[in-house]
């Protein structure tokens, strides 16, 4: 039997209905969230080996040709350690990542920004954290871009996140916003998280230690999934 | 004072967003090359012991207009209720899937065996149930619920026990339409509001 999941602290999250992000209003429920204790479905969750990833998997900015051609943009590496609460790190958990082009505009069948297409960028990228949860991607630095929302609002650059931890129940999908971008505060979409404090946890420092000379810059972005209560008092033997 | 607490805190959430497919399900937002395939094409491989059952499935918002840009996940048992981690879980069952709501009818499909009864902590019973996370633009933090089965043995289940207001377990039930295929819409607000969980 595996450790129970502690607690989500909702308080760090954004709040579910937001009226100055349009379409939360009917997409979030009015009714409080069912809790109780995880259980198995949520302690348990998919693995994911090394023979899933490929040799460009991490690198955005050549992966959509395969090696072939770079992108167009800023190159940046982006880099940190995925933990757990209890501050230990996660070791060989699949984080993927997907952003919009140097232009702001997303390879998607959806997406009619009239900004173009970079025909060397696809926009995906995926890797393994290493035996202490850290990871690293090469890719180029997103644009700004407006969406449909009130008459002008536009995202600040991100890159989005998803990590899947070990469980289930510690599945998070999140953004990573850059230092210094104005746009943070004008955007309706970040200021769903109400504490400031945990919307800095999102914005990346720029580390000129960790940049490369005449190639790159580089962004940390660490990233804290939810972690498991240990009691000496649980999980033993029925009986002792 | 006091002595400071060990514990870190969780990264918050935001919205999957409309493209959430590029990172996730390529293929569906027209990116093609990076990877040879979508991760999590399907839960069940040749040879999975059990029922295989057939889900299907909208998500509605507070209008009851059906999600074009949602994303789904699901984690599971195999049809003796255990899962891949455990010891003697069927090899062929690996419990997780990724589908995505119809980008014109916002239907979604889920093809697999279905699990069978599990157990918690202290003895706590689970009837037959899927995992389902559902993320998408408007959606700030993925929301969990869980398939249930209508024609199951649901009387134990734990989980369902707790809902106070009865009927809204309904929501949770997958309804059969026969030959091993079930219904099931998740209301994310207002009439008929599916119970979502915070586990």
């Amino acid at each position: 039997m595996t450790d129970p999941l502690m607690p989500r602290r909702h308080e760090v999250h954004p709040v579910s209905r937001w009226p100055e992000y349009k379409t939360s209003v009917t997409r979030s429920p009015s009714l409080p969230l069912l809790s109780m204790e995880s259980t198995p479905s949520e302690e348990t969750g998919p693995r994911f080996g090394h023979s899933l990833i490929g040799p460009h998997d991490n690198n955005l900015i050549v992966n959509f040709t395969q090696g072939a051609d770079s992108a167009v943009g800023e190159r940046i590496r982006v880099y940190g350690q995925v933990m757990d609460e209890t501050g230990r790190g996660v070791p060989h958990t699949l984080v993927e990542v997907w952003q919009a082009n140097a232009g702001g505009r997303y390879r998607h069948v959806k997406d009619t920004y009239f900004a173009p297409l970079d025909p060397h960028f696809g926009g995906c990228g995926r890797t393994l954290t290493d035996d202490e949860g850290r990871y690293e991607f090469m890719t180029i630095k997103p644009g700004a871009y407006p969406w449909p929302n009130r008459a002008n609002d536009w995202r600040p650059a991100h890159i989005h996140f998803s990590i899947f931890g070990h469980a289930f129940g510690q599945r998070l999908i999140s953004q990573m916003y850059f230092e210094g971008d104005p746009l943070i505060d004008r955007c309706p979409i970040a200021a769903t998280i109400q504490d400031r404090g945990q919307l800095d946890r999102l914005v990346a420092p720029l580390v000129m230690q960790q940049s490369r000379g005449m190639d790159y810059l580089a962004y940390r972005f660490d990233i804290v999934l939810r972690g498991r209560r240990q009691s000496m008092f649980e999980n033993r033997p029925e009986g002792m | 004072m006091v002595q400071p607490t060990e514990t870190l805190v969780e990264t918050p959430s935001q919205t999957a967003g409309p493209y959430v497919h590029i990172g996730c399900i390529p293929s569906f937002a027209g990116v093609t090359g990076v990877y040879p395939q979508d991760l999590g094409l399907s839960p069940i491989a040749d040879g999975a012991k059990g029922e295989v059952i057939t889900i299907t499935g909208a998500v509605l918002d507070g209008t009851g207009w059906p999600l074009r840009d949602a994303m789904l996940e699901s984690w599971q048992a195999d049809a003796a209720g255990l899962y891949p981690e455990q010891d003697g879980a069927d090899p062929a069952v690996g419990g997780f899937c990724r589908f995505a709501a119809d980008k014109d009818s916002g239907e979604f499909t889920l093809r697999t065996v279905k699990p069978g009864p599990t157990r918690g902590r202290n003895g706590l019973q689970f009837a037959p149930h899927i995992a389902l996370w559902i993320v998408a633009r408007g959606i700030n933090l993925g929301l969990c619920t869980r398939i249930y089965f209508a024609d199951e043995d649901n009387s134990t289940d734990a989980l369902l026990a707790r809902i106070e207001q009865r009927p809204r377990a309904e929501t949770l039930l997958a309804q059969p339409t026969g030959n091993g295929e079930y219904r099931f819409d998740i209301r994310l607000q207002g009439s008929g509001e599916t119970v979502f969980l915070d586990l």
